[in-house]
Protein backbone atom coordinates (compact mmCIF):
# COMPACT_ATOMS: atom_id res chain seq x y z
CA UNK A 1 0.00 0.00 0.00
CA UNK A 2 0.99 3.61 -0.90
CA UNK A 3 0.92 5.85 2.04
CA UNK A 4 -1.79 7.71 1.12
CA UNK A 5 -4.03 4.33 1.08
CA UNK A 6 -3.08 3.42 3.98
CA UNK A 7 -3.83 6.57 5.84
CA UNK A 8 -6.93 6.51 4.00
CA UNK A 9 -7.39 2.76 5.18
CA UNK A 10 -6.96 3.89 8.91
CA UNK A 11 -9.25 6.83 8.47
CA UNK A 12 -11.62 4.17 7.31
CA UNK A 13 -11.24 2.08 10.15
CA UNK A 14 -11.15 4.34 12.78
CA UNK A 15 -14.69 5.58 10.85
CA UNK A 16 -16.05 2.32 11.38
CA UNK A 17 -15.35 1.93 15.14
CA UNK A 18 -16.86 5.04 15.56
CA UNK A 19 -19.62 4.42 13.62
CA UNK A 20 -20.31 0.82 15.59
CA UNK A 21 -20.24 2.67 18.95
CA UNK A 22 -21.94 5.82 17.61
CA UNK A 23 -24.89 3.47 16.13
CA UNK A 24 -25.78 1.31 18.73
CA UNK A 25 -25.48 3.99 21.34
CA UNK A 26 -27.90 6.01 20.19
CA UNK A 27 -30.38 2.42 19.59
CA UNK A 28 -29.75 2.49 24.15
CA UNK A 29 -30.49 6.23 24.01
CA UNK A 30 -33.81 5.47 22.34
CA UNK A 31 -34.90 3.84 25.71
CA UNK A 32 -34.42 6.49 27.67
CA UNK A 33 -37.64 7.25 29.34
CA UNK A 34 -39.60 3.81 28.18
CA UNK A 35 -37.34 1.26 29.75
CA UNK A 36 -39.14 -1.36 32.10
CA UNK A 37 -38.24 0.04 35.06
CA UNK A 38 -36.76 2.65 36.51
CA UNK A 39 -33.59 1.21 37.22
CA UNK A 40 -32.70 -0.29 33.94
CA UNK A 41 -33.69 2.96 32.32
CA UNK A 42 -30.64 4.83 34.19
CA UNK A 43 -28.75 1.49 33.17
CA UNK A 44 -29.54 1.58 29.40
CA UNK A 45 -29.06 5.82 29.48
CA UNK A 46 -25.48 4.70 31.16
CA UNK A 47 -24.29 2.00 28.47
CA UNK A 48 -25.60 4.15 25.54
CA UNK A 49 -23.26 7.14 26.88
CA UNK A 50 -20.33 5.14 27.11
CA UNK A 51 -20.21 4.15 23.80
CA UNK A 52 -21.27 7.70 22.39
CA UNK A 53 -18.52 8.55 24.65
CA UNK A 54 -16.00 5.73 22.83
CA UNK A 55 -17.85 6.98 19.30
CA UNK A 56 -16.36 10.51 19.96
CA UNK A 57 -12.66 9.40 20.73
CA UNK A 58 -12.59 7.58 17.43
CA UNK A 59 -14.53 10.64 15.74
CA UNK A 60 -12.01 12.98 16.69
CA UNK A 61 -8.93 10.62 15.72
CA UNK A 62 -10.75 9.88 12.14
CA UNK A 63 -10.79 13.76 11.73
CA UNK A 64 -7.27 14.32 12.61
CA UNK A 65 -6.45 11.55 10.44
CA UNK A 66 -8.77 13.44 7.77
CA UNK A 67 -6.95 16.37 8.04
CA UNK A 68 -9.85 17.88 5.99
CA UNK A 69 -11.12 20.24 8.72
CA UNK A 70 -14.32 18.00 9.61
CA UNK A 71 -14.79 17.80 13.04
CA UNK A 72 -16.24 15.42 15.29
CA UNK A 73 -19.67 16.30 14.99
CA UNK A 74 -18.97 16.83 11.00
CA UNK A 75 -18.77 13.37 11.22
CA UNK A 76 -21.69 12.41 13.35
CA UNK A 77 -24.42 14.35 12.04
CA UNK A 78 -23.35 15.46 8.42
CA UNK A 79 -22.88 12.08 6.62
CA UNK A 80 -25.47 10.29 5.23
CA UNK A 81 -26.49 6.51 5.57
CA UNK A 82 -23.97 5.56 2.94
CA UNK A 83 -21.29 6.89 4.10
CA UNK A 84 -21.63 5.48 7.65
CA UNK A 85 -19.70 2.30 8.21
CA UNK A 86 -21.50 0.37 10.89
CA UNK A 87 -22.41 -3.12 11.18
CA UNK A 88 -25.88 -3.95 10.44
CA UNK A 89 -26.15 -5.60 13.86
CA UNK A 90 -25.80 -2.72 15.89
CA UNK A 91 -28.53 -0.66 14.11
CA UNK A 92 -31.09 -3.29 14.47
CA UNK A 93 -34.22 -1.35 16.14
CA UNK A 94 -34.76 -1.84 19.52
CA UNK A 95 -37.87 -4.64 19.43
CA UNK A 96 -38.58 -5.69 23.24
CA UNK A 97 -36.24 -5.69 25.90
CA UNK A 98 -35.29 -9.64 25.40
CA UNK A 99 -33.89 -8.16 21.89
CA UNK A 100 -31.85 -4.99 22.85
CA UNK A 101 -30.41 -7.10 25.50
CA UNK A 102 -29.51 -9.76 23.08
CA UNK A 103 -28.35 -7.55 20.66
CA UNK A 104 -26.06 -5.55 23.17
CA UNK A 105 -24.31 -9.39 24.37
CA UNK A 106 -23.52 -10.28 20.79
CA UNK A 107 -21.96 -6.66 20.39
CA UNK A 108 -20.32 -6.11 23.94
CA UNK A 109 -18.98 -9.72 24.06
CA UNK A 110 -16.94 -9.45 20.82
CA UNK A 111 -16.01 -5.76 21.53
CA UNK A 112 -14.41 -6.75 25.06
CA UNK A 113 -12.73 -9.41 23.41
CA UNK A 114 -11.95 -6.70 20.79
CA UNK A 115 -10.43 -4.31 22.58
CA UNK A 116 -8.15 -6.57 24.69
CA UNK A 117 -6.48 -7.10 21.71
CA UNK A 118 -6.69 -3.11 20.60
CA UNK A 119 -5.13 -1.98 23.82
CA UNK A 120 -2.02 -3.52 21.88
CA UNK A 121 -2.26 -1.83 18.93
CA UNK A 122 1.11 -0.40 17.08
CA UNK A 123 -0.93 2.53 16.89
CA UNK A 124 -0.75 4.11 20.16
CA UNK A 125 -4.02 6.47 19.79
CA UNK A 126 -6.02 2.95 18.94
CA UNK A 127 -4.31 1.47 22.27
CA UNK A 128 -4.97 4.40 24.25
CA UNK A 129 -9.01 4.76 23.44
CA UNK A 130 -9.11 0.33 23.79
CA UNK A 131 -7.75 0.57 26.97
CA UNK A 132 -10.40 2.82 28.13
CA UNK A 133 -13.09 1.58 26.33
CA UNK A 134 -12.15 -2.24 27.39
CA UNK A 135 -13.01 -1.06 31.08
CA UNK A 136 -16.49 -0.22 30.24
CA UNK A 137 -17.28 -2.92 27.93
CA UNK A 138 -16.76 -5.39 30.64
CA UNK A 139 -19.17 -4.16 32.45
CA UNK A 140 -21.54 -4.48 29.08
CA UNK A 141 -21.08 -8.08 29.07
CA UNK A 142 -21.55 -8.29 32.67
CA UNK A 143 -25.21 -6.65 32.32
CA UNK A 144 -26.26 -7.89 29.26
CA UNK A 145 -25.10 -11.25 30.12
CA UNK A 146 -26.99 -11.18 33.63
CA UNK A 147 -30.40 -9.79 31.31
CA UNK A 148 -30.02 -12.72 29.43
CA UNK A 149 -29.78 -15.98 31.65
CA UNK A 150 -32.75 -14.38 33.82
CA UNK A 151 -35.11 -13.64 30.62
CA UNK A 152 -33.65 -16.99 29.38
CA UNK A 153 -34.37 -18.90 32.56
CA UNK A 154 -37.36 -16.63 33.71
CA UNK A 155 -40.79 -16.68 32.66
CA UNK A 156 -42.09 -18.83 29.58
CA UNK A 157 -42.94 -15.74 27.80
CA UNK A 158 -39.52 -14.09 28.67
CA UNK A 159 -37.70 -17.38 27.39
CA UNK A 160 -40.05 -17.30 24.13
CA UNK A 161 -38.89 -13.31 23.38
CA UNK A 162 -35.31 -14.09 24.18
CA UNK A 163 -35.62 -17.54 21.73
CA UNK A 164 -36.67 -15.29 19.27
CA UNK A 165 -34.14 -12.35 19.34
CA UNK A 166 -31.33 -14.46 19.33
CA UNK A 167 -33.02 -15.99 16.04
CA UNK A 168 -33.73 -12.53 14.39
CA UNK A 169 -30.45 -11.33 15.50
CA UNK A 170 -27.92 -14.21 14.83
CA UNK A 171 -27.61 -14.01 11.38
CA UNK A 172 -25.90 -10.21 11.60
CA UNK A 173 -23.43 -11.29 14.18
CA UNK A 174 -21.47 -12.73 11.45
CA UNK A 175 -20.38 -9.38 9.64
CA UNK A 176 -18.19 -8.84 12.97
CA UNK A 177 -15.58 -10.91 11.86
CA UNK A 178 -15.81 -9.38 8.52
CA UNK A 179 -12.47 -7.52 7.19
CA UNK A 180 -12.00 -5.83 4.02
CA UNK A 181 -8.40 -5.52 2.18
CA UNK A 182 -7.82 -2.11 4.02
CA UNK A 183 -8.58 -3.73 7.85
CA UNK A 184 -6.44 -6.89 6.74
CA UNK A 185 -3.27 -4.73 5.89
CA UNK A 186 -4.19 -2.56 8.68
CA UNK A 187 -3.67 -6.05 11.30
CA UNK A 188 -0.81 -7.32 8.82
CA UNK A 189 1.20 -4.29 10.22
CA UNK A 190 -0.38 -4.55 13.76
CA UNK A 191 -2.74 -1.94 13.89
CA UNK A 192 -5.73 -3.40 13.42
CA UNK A 193 -7.15 -6.78 15.00
CA UNK A 194 -7.37 -9.83 13.21
CA UNK A 195 -10.99 -10.57 13.92
CA UNK A 196 -11.42 -14.10 13.70
CA UNK A 197 -8.49 -14.46 16.16
CA UNK A 198 -11.15 -13.73 18.21
CA UNK A 199 -14.02 -16.10 17.36
CA UNK A 200 -13.18 -18.63 19.75
CA UNK A 201 -13.05 -17.05 22.67
CA UNK A 202 -16.47 -14.81 21.69
CA UNK A 203 -18.07 -18.33 20.98
CA UNK A 204 -17.39 -19.74 24.28
CA UNK A 205 -18.30 -17.11 26.26
CA UNK A 206 -21.56 -17.18 24.68
CA UNK A 207 -22.22 -20.95 24.83
CA UNK A 208 -21.40 -20.40 28.73
CA UNK A 209 -24.04 -17.76 28.79
CA UNK A 210 -26.69 -19.45 26.58
CA UNK A 211 -26.35 -22.67 28.52
CA UNK A 212 -27.65 -20.91 31.57
CA UNK A 213 -30.36 -19.00 29.88
CA UNK A 214 -31.28 -22.23 28.50
CA UNK A 215 -31.06 -21.24 24.88
CA UNK A 216 -29.80 -23.72 22.02
CA UNK A 217 -27.13 -23.10 20.36
CA UNK A 218 -28.15 -21.27 16.55
CA UNK A 219 -26.69 -23.85 14.73
CA UNK A 220 -27.93 -23.99 11.65
CA UNK A 221 -29.13 -20.38 11.56
CA UNK A 222 -28.63 -18.67 7.94
CA UNK A 223 -25.94 -15.88 8.31
CA UNK A 224 -26.66 -12.61 6.78
CA UNK A 225 -24.19 -11.60 4.30
CA UNK A 226 -23.60 -8.31 5.64
CA UNK A 227 -23.04 -4.66 3.62
CA UNK A 228 -22.95 -2.49 6.33
CA UNK A 229 -18.81 -1.91 6.16
CA UNK A 230 -19.37 -0.49 2.24
CA UNK A 231 -23.16 1.41 3.37
CA UNK A 232 -25.19 -0.60 2.44
CA UNK A 233 -28.09 -0.49 5.36
CA UNK A 234 -31.17 -2.00 6.76
CA UNK A 235 -34.20 -0.21 6.39
CA UNK A 236 -34.63 1.38 9.44
CA UNK A 237 -31.56 2.70 9.77
CA UNK A 238 -32.08 6.33 7.47
CA UNK A 239 -35.18 6.63 9.86
CA UNK A 240 -32.99 6.31 12.87
CA UNK A 241 -30.43 8.48 11.16
CA UNK A 242 -32.43 11.17 10.11
CA UNK A 243 -33.99 11.52 13.87
CA UNK A 244 -30.16 11.39 15.36
CA UNK A 245 -29.39 14.15 12.87
CA UNK A 246 -32.21 16.33 12.87
CA UNK A 247 -30.88 19.02 15.73
CA UNK A 248 -27.16 19.18 14.53
CA UNK A 249 -28.82 19.74 10.70
CA UNK A 250 -31.59 21.94 11.98
CA UNK A 251 -29.25 24.82 13.66
CA UNK A 252 -26.22 23.91 12.54
CA UNK A 253 -22.92 24.56 14.66
CA UNK A 254 -25.74 24.86 17.62
CA UNK A 255 -24.55 24.26 21.30
CA UNK A 256 -25.63 23.90 24.81
CA UNK B 1 -46.30 -13.18 32.99
CA UNK B 2 -45.44 -13.06 36.34
CA UNK B 3 -47.07 -10.81 38.81
CA UNK B 4 -44.42 -11.19 41.59
CA UNK B 5 -43.73 -7.57 42.78
CA UNK B 6 -40.18 -7.11 42.36
CA UNK B 7 -38.61 -6.93 45.22
CA UNK B 8 -36.68 -3.45 47.00
CA UNK B 9 -33.07 -3.24 48.15
CA UNK B 10 -31.39 -0.80 50.10
CA UNK B 11 -28.09 0.58 49.00
CA UNK B 12 -25.08 1.18 51.05
CA UNK B 13 -22.39 3.09 49.29
CA UNK B 14 -18.84 3.87 50.50
CA UNK B 15 -16.64 7.17 48.93
CA UNK B 16 -13.62 6.70 49.88
CA UNK B 17 -11.31 3.95 51.47
CA UNK B 18 -11.58 4.32 55.21
CA UNK B 19 -14.76 5.80 55.44
CA UNK B 20 -18.19 3.74 56.58
CA UNK B 21 -20.28 2.49 53.62
CA UNK B 22 -23.52 5.15 53.81
CA UNK B 23 -27.25 4.29 52.96
CA UNK B 24 -27.78 6.27 49.63
CA UNK B 25 -31.47 4.98 48.57
CA UNK B 26 -32.70 1.80 47.39
CA UNK B 27 -33.44 0.22 44.00
CA UNK B 28 -35.93 -2.72 42.44
CA UNK B 29 -34.25 -5.76 41.47
CA UNK B 30 -35.47 -9.04 40.90
CA UNK B 31 -32.01 -10.47 43.05
CA UNK B 32 -28.93 -9.67 45.21
CA UNK B 33 -26.36 -10.01 41.57
CA UNK B 34 -29.16 -7.49 39.70
CA UNK B 35 -29.51 -5.25 42.57
CA UNK B 36 -26.07 -4.76 43.01
CA UNK B 37 -25.74 -3.61 39.52
CA UNK B 38 -29.23 -1.44 39.25
CA UNK B 39 -27.09 0.37 42.46
CA UNK B 40 -24.25 0.87 40.15
CA UNK B 41 -25.77 2.25 37.64
CA UNK B 42 -28.00 4.61 39.88
CA UNK B 43 -26.07 5.74 42.85
CA UNK B 44 -22.54 5.91 40.85
CA UNK B 45 -23.05 7.40 37.71
CA UNK B 46 -20.51 10.32 38.93
CA UNK B 47 -17.89 8.61 40.68
CA UNK B 48 -19.23 8.63 43.77
CA UNK B 49 -18.06 4.93 44.93
CA UNK B 50 -15.37 2.70 45.82
CA UNK B 51 -17.65 0.12 47.21
CA UNK B 52 -21.28 -1.09 47.06
CA UNK B 53 -23.53 -2.92 49.37
CA UNK B 54 -27.41 -4.12 48.90
CA UNK B 55 -29.09 -5.93 51.57
CA UNK B 56 -33.41 -7.20 50.78
CA UNK B 57 -35.00 -4.17 52.37
CA UNK B 58 -37.12 -6.37 54.65
CA UNK B 59 -34.23 -7.60 56.22
CA UNK B 60 -33.87 -4.28 57.58
CA UNK B 61 -34.97 -3.72 61.63
CA UNK B 62 -36.07 -0.06 62.29
CA UNK B 63 -36.97 1.18 65.27
CA UNK B 64 -40.73 2.37 65.48
CA UNK B 65 -41.13 6.70 65.51
CA UNK B 66 -43.80 6.18 68.35
CA UNK B 67 -40.71 4.62 70.41
CA UNK B 68 -38.71 7.71 70.59
CA UNK B 69 -39.45 9.40 73.95
CA UNK B 70 -38.22 6.18 76.00
CA UNK B 71 -35.39 5.35 73.09
CA UNK B 72 -34.03 8.68 72.48
CA UNK B 73 -34.59 11.54 74.94
CA UNK B 74 -33.24 10.19 77.75
CA UNK B 75 -29.53 11.05 76.34
CA UNK B 76 -30.45 14.54 75.80
CA UNK B 77 -29.84 15.42 79.24
CA UNK B 78 -26.16 13.49 80.13
CA UNK B 79 -23.33 16.04 78.65
CA UNK B 80 -21.09 13.93 80.56
CA UNK B 81 -21.49 11.05 78.01
CA UNK B 82 -19.94 13.45 75.13
CA UNK B 83 -15.94 13.33 74.91
CA UNK B 84 -15.65 17.52 74.60
CA UNK B 85 -13.53 17.97 78.12
CA UNK B 86 -10.54 16.28 76.28
CA UNK B 87 -8.00 18.79 74.25
CA UNK B 88 -7.68 16.83 70.54
CA UNK B 89 -4.13 17.20 69.86
CA UNK B 90 -3.93 18.71 66.14
CA UNK B 91 -1.68 15.82 64.75
CA UNK B 92 -4.69 12.96 65.43
CA UNK B 93 -6.77 15.13 62.53
CA UNK B 94 -10.34 13.85 61.87
CA UNK B 95 -12.34 11.79 64.14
Amino acid sequence: MTPEAAENALFKYVLALGDDALVLGHRLSEWSGHAPMLEEDIALSNLALDLIGQARLYYAYAAELEALGRSEDDLAYFRDAREFRNVLLVEQPNGDFAATMMRHLLYASFMHLYLQALAKSSDRRLAEIAAKAVKEMAYHVRHAAEWVVRLGDGTEESHERLSRALIELWPYADELFQMDDGEVALSASGIAVARGGIAPAWKAKLVRVFAYARLDWPADAVIHPGGGRKGLHTETFGKMLAEMQSLARAHPGVTW
Amino acid sequence: MSETPMPLWEVFIRNRSGLPHKHCGSVHAPDATMALQAARDVYTRRGESVSIWVTPSSAIVASDPSDKEEMFEPTGSKIYRHPTFYKVPDDVGHM
